[in-house]
């Protein structure tokens, strides 16, 4: 029996717990005395995550891999905020910042790297930081909320990261990038090129071929000077051109160091004793910058510190990814060709913004870059690793694994009972198909979010979570079962049976339902009250009462609220005519209440913003008087029909598109939906009301109207799918009508009809709109019944005095 | 603690799960009155805890309302917000005198709680 031996490590970061982690798991790591000590003030966390943390979308706390009381359930001893600065290897003692010391009998150094700072003047000015760890993410989203121009030097991932999240965070962001193109490390010249312009049309300037000079300021950064002598102006300065190993401490104890700290195949410095794993160490001349290898050096170093002698870190194939919302990205092995022996393989869409090359060498497939469609690059990546020879895909392969495998001399889906355990699955968090399935055979879990808990598998960037889906089903078998959406946490019922009962079981108020499901609040809550409130007018129109109470503020007083407290104001512009009294009373309108800004929309109509909420009533009162209307602009319900000239006016033209935009908003204003609904009518295919992003669309053609339908743009861009073609307006309003009520009918409360469409399907949607002549037809003469109830102004109701009580502060009568 | 009194006028003023901001505020911060759907009133400072959002614009259920940015959920009796979030907006003494609603300012040099 050993004594306890004293672990002592140094860096409290991804490389450095894992390995913790990996040792507390086996035999020989139970009877060390593990001592940590951390640069940073926190619990190790998921440093990869950090530009999820400065776009918004994770916070600190999602990012925390080990929590304090993980340490403290193992026994260790956390220094946090405490940075090792000697290590004495003669008395093999290490000595903290605090004057802390403490002795090792192994000792193991997981220091990280560093940003690399190249020698440019201004570096220490205030406003210029670097994007390495919670503190920097702090100093940027403090110069996010009080300043507005960012330069983030570096296009590489780290760059680009920052770059994105800065520009989520709403200021203006330029990049200025040392070659021509972007992550050119990962990404070859085209993908580059496409990955530039989408990011252009998102708002980031871009400064390529831009040689850094100088950070100009006096009192802090004002700006960064080019070598060409451009200049880019800037409150924060963001240096992200890359890392390098964190080898000062090693270097000081005189251990083996070159770039990084030099390690064998078993993780040990050129000191038996010591081990050194992640971004500070350097292995057969490779340092290391992505985390995939780093667990895999975590287990050989954890084997080894166990006391197995025979385990080791062999590098693998490495993959690629960029953590921005709607860019997808994939890069493994080659970029191209490195001779004549060698194949690239190149499918292009520059339409739908999709590239994919392949690599062939000997049959073998050697490298992988993809832009706009990564489904596939795990698939690549696992052919790149086992070596497979592919001639028998060649042609399809550069398709996908669908394609490829739907051929001959390919397995037809993934086996995954053939699959070897060790077989990794989540890069983020280096989670193994036997990590999965043990989890799930072991706990008895069932759902998604439950492998995520327990397991962290698809927790972080979300790319594998078809293959851990796959994997329950694979384990769990017939127990897997979808994570129930409920329709808020007031009930156990979701939105289907909500509203299937609300018509079956004949209930006609908020209360009835809410006794019906047995609500678990008498009142409900926020979320589920407005829904309901919605369910309930589509369900009995005429019948059931509106409940203002339980709408969102800008529905209830029929006006949007800006971030100030004031409210901004939309009168309707049918099919986008206006006429030149409607102007006047507008601009009459705007003096006479000092409205600040007015700006004309995306939908063809005038924004009055600014508006104080006391005016509103008599603004309103004003832009009736001119024969104005509200627009709805604030509602989950119609909002625009956006048109172009059409063949009145267009030499292009093939229909009255302008017209035929306004009989469908006069059809269909003053609905209420689930969601906001926008239509357009173009009257050729040029296309130009943009018809093709809407809820619905109609380009109109030499022989009739193209319905359009389920487009969206706005985040996540989604293009129409063709619906029908029709031959008259008659036709086209029918549909019309028959589409908002089936999408009244049957989508969730605030699913829009591109979700809607995804969840239940286009072939759906069309058995009832095209398939059927009759049911169209119903849901048509049922949308018009509704409407019968629906089309009163709000505004001229409120004008003359309705509601008074939400526009005028409360008075105090006279002192108690 | 002593406070300055406030007639705001009778029940009928507020509708019921709504709310009304008042004409006058605690040391320089709106406040609301709130009227539950079993008729308690409430006041409390008109600030959501967390980035200030007009809490008298939000939905009112039971004894609680959700703010309007970002629906945190305020309980209106102590002015605290709901786990998960973390924070308090200040609640001021309401008290009913024939029929009509009084809301008690503290007066000037008193700490708040």
């Amino acid at each position: 029996m050993t004594t306890p031996r004293n672990l002592v490590v140094i860096g409290n970061g991804m490389a450095g717990m894992r390995t913790v982690d990996e040792l507390l798991k086996l035999d020989g790591g139970r009877d060390c005395r593990i001592t940590v000590f951390g640069a940073e003030p926190h619990v190790n966390y998921n440093r990869i995550m950090l530009s999820s943390v400065l776009a918004g979308d994770k916070s600190v706390d999602d990012i925390v891999i080990n929590s304090q009381e993980w340490y403290d359930a193992n026994g260790i001893c956390l220094n946090k905020g405490d940075p090792v600065i000697a290590i004495d290897r003669e008395n093999r003692l290490v000595t903290a910042a605090s004057g802390v010391q403490v002795p090792y009998d192994q000792l193991l150094i997981a220091t990280g790297s560093k940003p690399l700072a190249p020698p440019i003047p201004g570096l220490e000015l205030p406003g210029v930081c670097a994007f390495r760890d919670i503190a920097d993410v702090d100093k940027m989203l403090e110069a996010a909320r009080t300043r507005k121009r960012a330069v983030v030097i570096g296009g590489g991932l780290l760059g680009l990261e920052a770059a994105w999240g800065l520009k989520q965070r709403g200021m203006s962001v330029a990049l200025v990038h040392l070659m021509p193109t972007l992550m050119e490390r990962q990404l070859d010249v085209a993908a580059g090129q496409l990955l530039q312009r989408d990011l252009d049309r998102r708002g980031i300037a871009f400064f390529t071929d831009g040689q850094t000079e100088e950070i100009v300021g006096t009192e802090r950064a004002e700006g960064v000077r080019l070598a060409d002598g451009r200049f880019v102006p800037a409150d924060l300065v963001v240096l992200a051109i890359g890392i390098r190993p964190n080898i000062d401490l090693a270097r000081a104890a005189d251990l083996e160091v070159n770039r990084g700290i030099v390690v064998t195949d078993d993780m040990r410095t050129s000191d038996p004793d010591i081990f050194a794993v992640g971004e500070c160490v350097e292995h057969r001349g490779q340092v290391f910058g992505l985390v995939a290898p780093l667990w895999d050096q975590a287990k050989a170093c954890a084997a080894r510190l166990a006391g197995d002698e025979t385990a080791l870190f062999t590098p693998q194939a490495l993959s690629t990814s960029l953590k921005i919302t709607g860019v997808d990205v994939f890069s493994a092995g080659a970029l191209m060709a490195a001779d004549e022996g060698d194949d690239e393989i190149t499918l292009r869409d520059d339409g739908k913004g999709i590239y994919k090359k392949i690599v062939l060498r000997d049959g073998r497939l050697v490298g992988a870059v993809l832009y706009g469609d990564v489904a596939d690059g795990q698939w690549y990546l696992k052919l790149m690793r086992e070596r497979e020879d592919v001639s028998a895909l060649r042609e399809r392969l550069v398709f996908g694994r669908a394609f490829a495998e739907a051929g001959p001399g390919a397995p037809a889906a993934t086996d995954y009972a053939a699959m070897p355990d060790s077989e990794q699955i989540c890069g983020c968090n280096g989670v193994s198909k036997g990590n999965i399935v043990g989890a799930i055979r072991d706990k008895g879990l069932t759902t998604l979010p439950e492998v995520r808990a327990h397991t962290k598998a698809s927790a972080s960037c979300g790319q594998c979570t078809c293959v851990v889906e796959d994997l329950l089903v694979f384990a769990a078998g017939a127990d897997a079962r979808p994570a129930k959406k409920t329709l808020c946490d007031c009930t156990d019922a979701d939105h289907d049976e909500i509203r299937q009962a609300i018509l079956a079981q004949d209930l006609r108020t908020m209360e009835e339902v809410r006794t019906a499901f047995a609500w678990k609040k008498p009142e409900g809550c926020h979320k589920c009250r407005p829904a309901l409130n919605y369910y309930l007018l589509c369900a009995w129109p005429g019948e059931y009462h509106d409940d203002s109470r339980s709408r969102f503020v800008n529905e209830r007083v029929h006006a949007n609220i800006q971030k100030d407290g004031t409210y901004s104001v939309v009168p309707r512009m049918w099919g986008g005519l206006t006429t030149p009294a409607e102007l006047h009373a507008i601009a009459s309108v705007a003096e006479k209440f000092d409205i600040p800004t007015v700006k004309v929309t995306g939908g063809q109509r005038i924004d009055l913003l600014g508006v104080r909420k006391e005016d509103l009533p008599a603004v309103w009162g004003d832009l009736n008087s001119a024969g104005l209307v509200s627009g709805h602009a604030y509602a989950k319900g119609l909002r625009t029909v956006k048109t172009c000239v059409g063949s009145e006016w267009c030499r292009f033209g093939t229909q009255d598109s302008t017209g035929l935009g306004v009989k469908l908003e006069k059809m269909c204003w003053g609905s209420w939906t689930p969601h906001k609904v926008k239509l357009a009518v173009s009257g050729c295919p040029r296309n130009c009301a943009e018809a093709s992003i809407k809820d619905l669309g109609v380009i109109c053609v030499e022989a009739g109207y193209d319905i359009l339908v389920g487009g969206n743009g706005g985040v996540e861009v989604r293009v129409t799918d063709h619906l029908v073609r029709v031959s008259s307006e008659e036709e086209v309003l029918e549909y019309t009508g028959a589409y908002m009520q089936l999408y009244r009918e049957e989508a969730h409360y605030l699913e829009r009809t591109a979700p809607w469409i995804a969840r239940v399907g286009l072939d759906y949607v069309k058995r009832r709109l095209v398939d059927d002549p009759e049911g169209r037809a119903a849901l048509h003469g049922r949308f018009l019944h509704s409407q019968s109830f629906m089309q009163h102004d709000p505004w001229a109701e409120r004008a003359r005095g309705a509601d008074a009580h939400e526009f005028a502060r409360l008075p105090a009568l006279a002192e108690a | 603690m002593s406070y300055q009194w406030k007639n705001i006028g009778p029940l009928a003023n507020i509708p019921a799960q709504g709310a009304r901001r008042l004409c006058f505020g605690h040391q320089g911060h709106p406040v609301a009155v709130f009227r539950t759907g079993a008729d308690e009133i409430f006041a409390v400072v008109d600030e959501c805890p967390h980035r200030q959002g007009p809490l008298s614009e939000g939905i009112v259920s039971g004894r609680t309302v959700s703010c309007p940015l970002h629906n945190w959920v305020i309980d209106l009796a102590a002015g605290e917000a709901l786990a998960p979030d973390i924070g308090r907006t200040r609640a001021l003494p309401v008290r009913i005198v024939s029929g009509e609603i009084h809301v008690g300012l503290p007066l000037a040099g008193e700490r708040a709680a």
